[in-house]
């Protein structure tokens, strides 16, 4: 182990955080609100709508997110039609075409955890917001969205955390994220197993406070169930004792 | 669209043959990589239910670890380190001091089994923990011992309550595939690239690609479907 290259390479991996946050945070932010919509319209009852959400999903969740990339970032400047146009400036980007792909990623797994909140939405609740009369976007706003979300919430973290992860493929169209940057150094100082602790740590860390303020919100929404889950894991680790 | 057609063509013309080359070398990795992660992942769930604290620690130490960071920095890791530790150990046990290299398909195998043993690991520690106490209690009164305990009451059990846990570690690991392109293996993605890159088409190809992997996971999702079916074959459904 050579301890000298900590103190060197850690301020260059920490270089990359920021681009490793933005890409994380772009694309959750654009992906939630893409996963939002899909969720409705894969709730709407309307059957072409339904399948064509159903396709999306079942298409981005089935190939890998380097396919997904390459595609969007390789893939359309194949054609002229694409190059002459508006959208060039954007799909030039290596920055952008990795928001996008993650965004749609992000979008078809996320909807499916949303999907899955707003199903556990008690019909009764929703009859009765129909009985006081409340229209659908109303009810939506008022009933079904706000106990989806909590619902979700859990899921929602493991995605956020997934995306963390996610960003590192940026790196493959020239992107210089955490995992980028380590994999630069390592190339120059044959020392993959320092690198891999000092990044390590890096998305450990990130993770961790990321899984923290998760719980903070989660405990935050459902008051009333605060205390549940720490009476589960008590009885999780003693049952892992013994 | 006839331009389409030659591109993807069987033969020395087209890159047809090769995409289904590349599509093969892909399943024989994630089988590889996913059989391994179990293997990983039993031991692993044996370490966090295990009565020894170390054992505990490394089993949580792993998962942690593994499931925190990126599957790249894992694959950098073993692409770059992975010669070098093996011949420390081929030095340390055997005293050979020659030069080892593996095999892209090696390394490869290995990072992947890495990953996806640290999600074994969770999914089989949740299977075993699922086995109701009082059929494990029932056995020993049977007079039982640990192997027949094992054999006759655990494994067939943990088996059908981890399957489709474990059904997503393989499309995850089929997906993770894709990432050993970038140290050289010439799997579906990397068929893709080498085509891209001499006919200047990437769009083609990298939708061809991703039609494989998805004729992949959706084939591969019908295996362990029937699978399923097949284990809960005995249990009875409300």
């Amino acid at each position: 182990m050579r301890f000298e290259l900590f103190a060197e390479y850690f301020p260059d991996l920490l270089s990359g955080v920021p681009m490793m946050l933005q890409l994380a945070g772009l694309s959750l932010l654009l992906g939630f609100f893409l996963a939002v919509l899909l969720a409705v319209l894969r709730t709407s009852g309307i059957r072409p709508l339904e399948l064509s959400v159903r396709g999306y999903v079942y298409v981005f969740r089935g190939t890998p997110l380097l396919v997904q990339i390459f595609l969007i970032y390789y893939g359309t400047g194949q054609f002229e039609v694409i190059r002459d146009s508006f959208l060039w400036p954007v799909l030039r980007e290596a920055y952008w075409c990795a928001i996008i792909a993650l965004t749609l990623n992000t979008g078809a797994y996320t909807s499916e955890i949303i999907r899955g909140g707003i199903e556990a939405v008690p019909w009764g609740q929703v009859e009765a917001a129909k009985a006081c009369g409340m229209n659908a976007l109303l009810r939506f706003r008022r009933v079904v969205f706000p106990q989806a979300i909590r619902q979700a919430l859990p899921g929602y973290g493991n995605e956020i955390i997934l995306m963390i992860k996610s960003t590192s493929l940026a790196s493959t169209i020239t992107l210089l994220e955490v995992t980028g940057i380590a994999r630069k150094i390592i190339s120059q100082t044959y020392a993959p197993l320092e690198l891999f602790i000092m990044a390590g740590a890096i998305y450990l860390t990130i993770v961790f406070t990321v899984t923290r303020i998760v719980d903070w919100i989660e405990n935050r929404l459902s008051p009333e169930l605060a205390g549940r889950h720490r009476v589960e894991d008590a009885e999780k680790d003693l049952a892992s004792v013994h | 669209m006839a331009e389409w057609v030659d591109l993807l063509a069987w033969g020395d013309a087209g890159w047809g043959d090769e995409m289904i080359r590349g599509a093969f070398w892909t399943l024989l990795l994630a089988t590889v990589a996913f059989t391994l992660g179990v293997a990983i992942g039993s031991v692993g769930a044996a370490a966090k239910l295990s009565y020894l604290l170390p054992a505990r620690w490394l089993g949580q130490g792993y998962t942690t670890v593994i499931r925190g960071v990126p599957d790249l920095l894992v694959i950098y890791l073993l692409f770059f380190g992975g010669n070098q530790a093996v011949m420390a150990i081929a030095r340390g046990l055997f005293g050979y001091d020659g030069y080892i290299e593996l095999n892209a398909f090696t390394i490869g195998a290995i990072a992947l089994a890495t990953v996806s043993g640290a999600y074994s690991t969770e999914v089989i520690r949740g299977a075993v923990l699922a086995v109701p106490r009082g059929q494990i209690e029932a056995a020993r009164a049977c007079g039982m011992s640990g192997w027949l305990l094992f054999r006759r009451i655990m494994v067939p059990q943990v088996a059908r309550y981890a399957l489709p846990g474990l059904g997503n570690v393989w499309q995850l690991t089929l997906k993770d595939t894709s990432l050993i392109s970038i140290v050289g293996l010439v799997e579906i993605m990397r068929s893709a690239g080498v085509a891209s890159g001499s006919t200047q088409k990437p769009f083609i190809f990298y939708l061809s690609a991703a039609v494989l992997y998805l004729a992949l996971t959706a084939g591969s999702n019908r295996v362990f479907g029937l699978a399923e079916l097949w284990a809960n074959r005995g249990v009875r459904r409300a």
